[in-house]
């Protein structure tokens, strides 16, 4: 029997998406298991934030199919707000809302987007800061945290949502090194409780460590994969050779 | 709670506070305190001038000094009205200039930018002549005086002038939140509500005051139309007097009036210009 715990998570296959006539993804396929942590590397424009901008419908797409749960994501009919209540999405910029407190951009969606009681909300998200090891800061608003607090908070927001799948996209890449490791652990263990993750990012040792997989993109496609030990020892794509040896 | 958001939010405003809070409150007392010499003043000037001998005309100024101020309650009471109509309808129009619908966007945009661009004047005498003197709903007669019709008249082009306001206030807005709040499974109502328009909504008090503003000196036009407000009045009043020498004290009055109560409106505008100016 094929129950729904042996199929992939998230299945792409053969996506395309042009802006305008430029084409930034040019027939993409992977398939991504539940709790899996897949690490997607490439160059600058290689279209992988537009990929998992894909994922959770923000960015529509030309042709080709997005399965999630076994869900057509690419069909007119889609419900937008369910497929975002699976998929949470956190950004390099973190994107919090300023106006509110760190507390209150944890609590906001779960209460206006999932109408839960509030008082259980607050519960919760009390217990997400802690877990994103912010607690003492549930009254800051953001502009009183560092770069990492706030992407804290902003994982522990996406988080509120109980998704089933969390994307990534270069989390780490608008922090100074010592707080890029703090967001790094927090990240480490949601994989490790099982959270199925989808990482855009340069931190090669972190995709190594805690990846399971590796996609390397190059102008719209997939050029390259592997589990990352494979990966990173007999990556042989000439493309895949020169992003290494550029980045290591 | 408000106030704990607002120190937050701008730390270097709260900082500086104290002495900037005193600074304005400090204009704000010597420009009123400037405003109420004026409005003494002037009008005894004016009669001084006028006349060489202030008695007759102060004397006949206080005879009509309360109805000429009747006037101008009129003039308050429909800048108040058209300021509440224009800006819960320039609310909706400036939010249906950024909806994704592009037809709802595209004639939202093309009723602002006909309303801002058509002399008040012009949209007065639209209000005053294509509505009809009294609507009819079978039994139910509403009249519509001049005043109700002028009050329209202001009303269209507050609206239009606030539509301008609140979209640039939404657009100001970095695209970046409206894509969290999307990722978030946010409807497009919740996330302007709770996310867009609470950001913006202080940089958008200052305009919105100026354009009250601007309004409350357009209401004399009005007069044209034939509503008692304060310069009708005060024009009636000098033309039942009969005496040239009265036109300068007597409009004098009229814009001491207008003065005192703007001028306070300017410089609380200005004050709040500068505080939200400062941005963490
Ligand atoms: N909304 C958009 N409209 C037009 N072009 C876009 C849009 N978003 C992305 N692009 C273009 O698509 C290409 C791929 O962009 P994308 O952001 O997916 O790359 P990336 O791999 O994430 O790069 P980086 O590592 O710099 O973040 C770029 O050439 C970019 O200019
Ligand atoms: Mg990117």
């Amino acid at each position: 029997m094929t129950d729904a715990s042996t199929l992939p998570i998230v299945r792409i296959v053969d996506v395309h998406k042009s802006f305008g006539l430029v084409p930034v993804l040019q027939g993409v396929s992977l398939d991504i298991a539940r709790g899996e942590v897949a690490c997607i590397i490439g160059p600058s424009g290689s279209g992988k934030s537009t990929l998992l901008r894909c994922i959770n419908a923000l960015v529509p797409i030309d042709q080709g199919s997005i399965l999630i749960e076994n869900e057509e994501i690419n069909t007119p009919s889609l419900d937008k707000l369910t497929l975002r209540r699976k998929v949470g999405m956190v950004f390099q910029q973190y994107n919090l809302f300023p106006h509110r407190t760190a507390l209150q951009n944890v609590m906001m969606a779960p209460i206006h987007v999932l109408k839960q009681d509030k008082a259980a909300v607050e519960t919760r998200a009390r217990a997400l800061l802690k877990k994103v090891r912010l607690e003492g800061k549930e009254d800051s608003f953001p502009g009183e945290l560092s770069g990492g607090q706030q992407q804290r908070v902003a994982i522990a927001r996406s988080l509120a949502m109980n998704p089933k799948v969390m994307l990534f996209d270069e989390v780490t890449a608008a922090l100074d090194p010592e707080t890029v490791k703090e967001v790094l652990v927090t990240i480490r263990e949601l994989a490790e409780e099982g959270m199925t993750c989808v990482l855009v990012t340069h931190e090669m040792g972190f995709a190594r460590e805690v990846g399971n997989h590796v996609y390397f993109t190059d102008k719209g496609k997939i050029v390259e994969h592997g589990p990352p030990a494979e990966f990173f020892a007999n990556a042989s794509h000439p493309r895949t050779r020169e992003f290494l040896n550029q980045i290591l | 709670m408000t106030q704990h958001t607002v120190e937050h939010q701008h730390p270097l405003s709260a900082r500086s506070s104290v002495p900037r809070g005193r600074l304005a409150r400090t204009a704000l007392t010597a420009g009123f305190v400037l405003s109420v010499i004026v409005v003494v003043t002037v009008p005894l000037y004016g009669a001084y001038a006028a006349t060489g001998t202030s008695a007759g005309t102060l004397e006949t100024l206080a005879k009509w000094a309360p109805l000429i101020l009747l006037g101008f309650g009129l003039n308050l009471l429909m800048s108040f009205i058209a300021m509440g109509i224009g800006t819960v309808a320039g609310v909706g129009l400036g939010i249906a200039q950024v909806s994704q619908v592009s037809w709802v966007r595209r004639a939202a945009w093309a009723a602002t930018e006909m309303f801002r661009n058509t002399p008040t004047l012009i949209l007065l005498f639209m209000a005053m002549f294509l509505l009809p003197f009294e609507l009819r709903f079978g039994d139910l007669v509403i009249a519509l005086p001049p005043w109700l019709k002028a009050i329209l008249g202001f009303s269209l082009s507050m609206m239009a002038y606030v539509s301008e306001i609140v979209r640039g206030g939404l657009q100001s807005i970095p695209t970046t939140q409206w894509e969290a709040a999307e990722a978030l499974a946010f409807t497009r109502r919740d996330t302007l509500r709770l996310v867009i328009i609470p950001q913006c909504f202080k940089q958008m008090l200052p305009p919105w005051m100026n354009v009250y503003a601007i309004m409350i000196m357009s209401t004399p036009l009005a007069s044209i139309l034939g509503v008692h407000e304060g310069l009708t009045i005060t024009r009636s009043a000098i033309s039942a007097e009969g005496q040239p020498e009265l036109l300068a004290p007597f409009y004098l009055f009229l814009l001491a009036l207008f003065f005192v109560y703007s001028y306070p409106i300017s410089l609380w505008t200005l004050r709040l210009e500068r505080r939200y100016a400062i941005k963490h």
